[in-house]
């Protein structure tokens, strides 16, 4: 026996042939002690009193079961025409005086409600089988409950084989497109609560989300895993901002563990480039992820079924990905260039990594040149990011080989320097 | 029906209140009392009035408050001084005198040089403000010039130690007088980011402490890289 909330809504003059169906009140005082059937509680779903006497007891309210009703034939048109404003009592159905959705009025839904022949009653929730046994003639239409409301609420098809990429492409928040996640941050923009929900992190959520930057499992989603549509931006924000003085710190220090002992060298401590380094990295750490976001957004306006980030998980994902920098900025000290360029390959592997396995899901169904095209740009971006600060905040290592000797005109030799 | 409650209400209220509809207040019933405001809790400073006051004593009494704060600093207990009755000017002649200690390092090189006035005037307040948001943000407590006055406050071992670098390099600049830096400005960087994590720990909340302690090593780490890196010309 299917559980179900069902409703009823009928006429009973439609219906000369039934008996009619007076349904034992719930707010009525006078009511008929010999109508209901006697064990039965006093429920606001309880049987009517037609279709519950003698039936089972009534299903408890709220059962995520699917929900039934059952349209009386004949009674349907009606129900549909005569469906109320809130006002409007009478022949047709009656809204009860609760608030519950259960209602005969335009929120109703299409449910019935028992209808009497005097004046306010108030409607009865049977269960579809109680119904379907008082009068088994009559039409019933199910719609079905989805038990796990979010999943099959979304119109995409999962197609066969997706099932280990749902890990991936997080279906089940992937509908953020607007620019931030929407969910939670309900306060408008200009309280500081708004921003505080940015900052919604623990210690260990943070060193997790590093971590998980740091040692990229293959195959797993960083922004599914860690971010889990929570996205922050005190990551982003302390890991640039220590990468800049990490590059300028160690790059002052490099050069200078490079040019000492020379006689003309004089320290100077190249504080210039500190703007410099910060410009640079926190344009990259958030102006590449706008445009991703927004090439993202504009595929996504073409192929439906892409996944699609919002803004503030793209920017975690850039900024916790820049976050192998440091350590490397700072063995960048050692004036070795196979030890540097080697460090080179070693954190572009590790952070790339952590970009392609984020946003090769998102642009996998796309055109296969685009999709390919915008990984590469993101790799691309990537290694310029990291050769450029090599190149510009650290002094090449000198090589020491001995210096040649050029014979000079007059005898003296000249040590041409390197 | 309520209507005709209230007219019954009012029926049956007529013998009680009978003499409410004649009373006019400025003839039958005399009014006559007093009305004292109860004087609040005076600060001590209006008990007398500052302005008659000479200068010195007004200047002697922000510098003693100022000079209070340096010793809770210096010897930090869990004092409430510096948060209750903060105040920026401490601060700010610290931030003006490590700044100025600080000039004299680029002289040549436009580009190449030390932090200008301005670069180390501007790192400390805008790192303070940086620093003080964030904790804000990560739900704590504190408000927000109590936490700029414990920042600030808390520069004063760094401050100690331009000095002391300054007056080594005023004997020689090789590597012992590197390494006599080094060790100095550590201590003092130790001193700094501890005395203001006292300060400032028990604002935060339990689970996020690390996350605020981060942002103040980095600043004062930072600070002292400036004063570590001094080079006069």
């Amino acid at each position: 026996m299917p559980a179900s909330r069902q409703f009823l809504c009928r006429t009973p003059s439609s219906h000369p042939g039934r008996s009619p169906l007076t349904p034992p009140p719930r707010f009525q005082a006078p009511a008929p002690p010999s109508s209901r059937p006697s064990g039965q509680g006093r429920g606001p779903f309880n049987g009517a009193g037609g279709a519950g006497r003698g039936s089972a007891a009534a299903p408890p309210i709220g059962r995520p079961a699917p929900r039934a009703f059952s349209a009386a034939r004949g009674a349907g048109e009606e129900r549909r025409a005569a469906r109320p404003p809130i006002g409007r009592r009478g022949a047709a159905c009656a809204a009860p005086l609760s608030a519950r959705s259960g209602g005969c009025g335009p929120g109703g839904g299409g449910r019935g409600c028992m209808a009497a022949a005097d004046g306010l009653q108030f409607p009865e929730f049977a269960d579809a089988a109680s119904l379907l046994a008082a009068n088994p003639d009559a039409t019933t239409i199910s719609i079905e409950e989805p038990a796990d409301g979010t999943k099959s609420q979304r119109g995409r098809p999962q197609e066969p084989g997706r099932e280990e990429d749902d890990e991936l492409l997080g279906t089940d928040d992937s509908d953020k497109t607007e620019l931030l996640a929407g969910q939670k941050k309900s306060a408008p923009f200009w309280t500081f609560e708004y921003y505080q929900t940015f900052f919604d992190v623990d210690t260990y959520q943070v060193l997790d989300r590093i971590k998980g930057s740091v040692f990229p499992v293959p195959g797993r989603n960083f922004v599914r895993l860690y971010i889990r549509s929570n996205p922050d931006l005190y990551g982003p924000f302390w890991i640039c901002t220590t990468l800049v003085f990490a590059i300028a710190v160690s790059g002052n220090l490099s050069n200078f563990f490079i040019h000492l002992g020379k006689p003309t060298y004089h320290y100077v401590p190249e504080f210039r480039k500190v703007s410099i380094a910060a410009t640079t990295i926190f344009a990259y750490a958030w102006l590449v992820p706008l445009a991703l976001w927004g090439f993202l957004m504009w595929r996504n306006s073409k192929v439906m079924n892409i996944v699609s980030y919002s803004f503030l998980e793209i920017v975690c994902v850039y900024g916790y990905s820049l976050f192998v920098y440091i350590p490397t900025a700072i063995l960048w000290i050692i004036p070795q260039k196979v030890v540097r360029w080697v460090l080179v390959m070693f954190s572009l592997c590790l952070s790339g990594s952590v970009l392609v396995m984020t946003f090769w899901p998102a642009v996998r169904d796309d055109n296969r040149r685009i999709a390919l095209a915008t990984v590469g740009a993101i790799i691309l971006l990537h290694a310029l990011l990291s050769v450029g600060c090599l190149a510009y905040f650290f002094d090449a290592p000198e090589v020491d080989f001995p210096v040649p000797i050029v014979p000079a005109h007059n005898g003296t030799t000249l040590i041409k320097a390197q | 029906m309520a209507a005709a409650e209230g007219g019954g209400a009012g029926a049956a209220a007529g013998p009680l209140f009978a003499g409410l509809a004649d009373v006019s207040i400025s003839e039958d019933i005399p009014v006559e009392g007093e009305i004292s405001v109860p004087v609040g809790s005076h600060s001590p400073d209006e008990d007398y009035s500052t302005l008659d006051e000479p200068v010195k004593d007004t200047i002697m009494r922000d510098l003693k408050a100022v000079g209070k704060k340096f010793v809770h600093v210096m010897y930090p207990k869990k004092s409430s001084a510096l948060l209750r009755d903060w105040d920026l000017w401490g601060p700010l002649v610290l931030c003006v005198s490590l700044a100025l200690m600080l000039q004299g390092g680029s002289a040549d090189s436009k580009e190449d040089g030390g932090p200008q006035f301005a670069e180390v005037f501007v790192i400390i307040w805008f790192g303070a403000v940086v620093i003080t948001l964030n904790s804000k943000l990560l739900g704590g407590t504190i408000s927000f010039f109590q936490s700029l006055c414990v920042l600030g406050y808390c520069v004063l071992p760094l401050t100690v130690a331009m000095l002391v670098c300054r007056l080594v390099l005023l004997a020689g600049s090789g590597t012992v007088s590197f390494i006599v830096r080094l060790i100095v400005v550590m201590a003092m960087f130790g001193w700094s980011t501890l005395a203001s994590t006292a300060f400032l720990a028990d604002s935060q909340p339990p689970n996020r402490k690390a996350l605020v302690v981060y942002p103040i090593f980095l600043f004062y780490f930072v600070i002292s890289w400036m004063i570590l890196t001094f080079t006069p010309q």
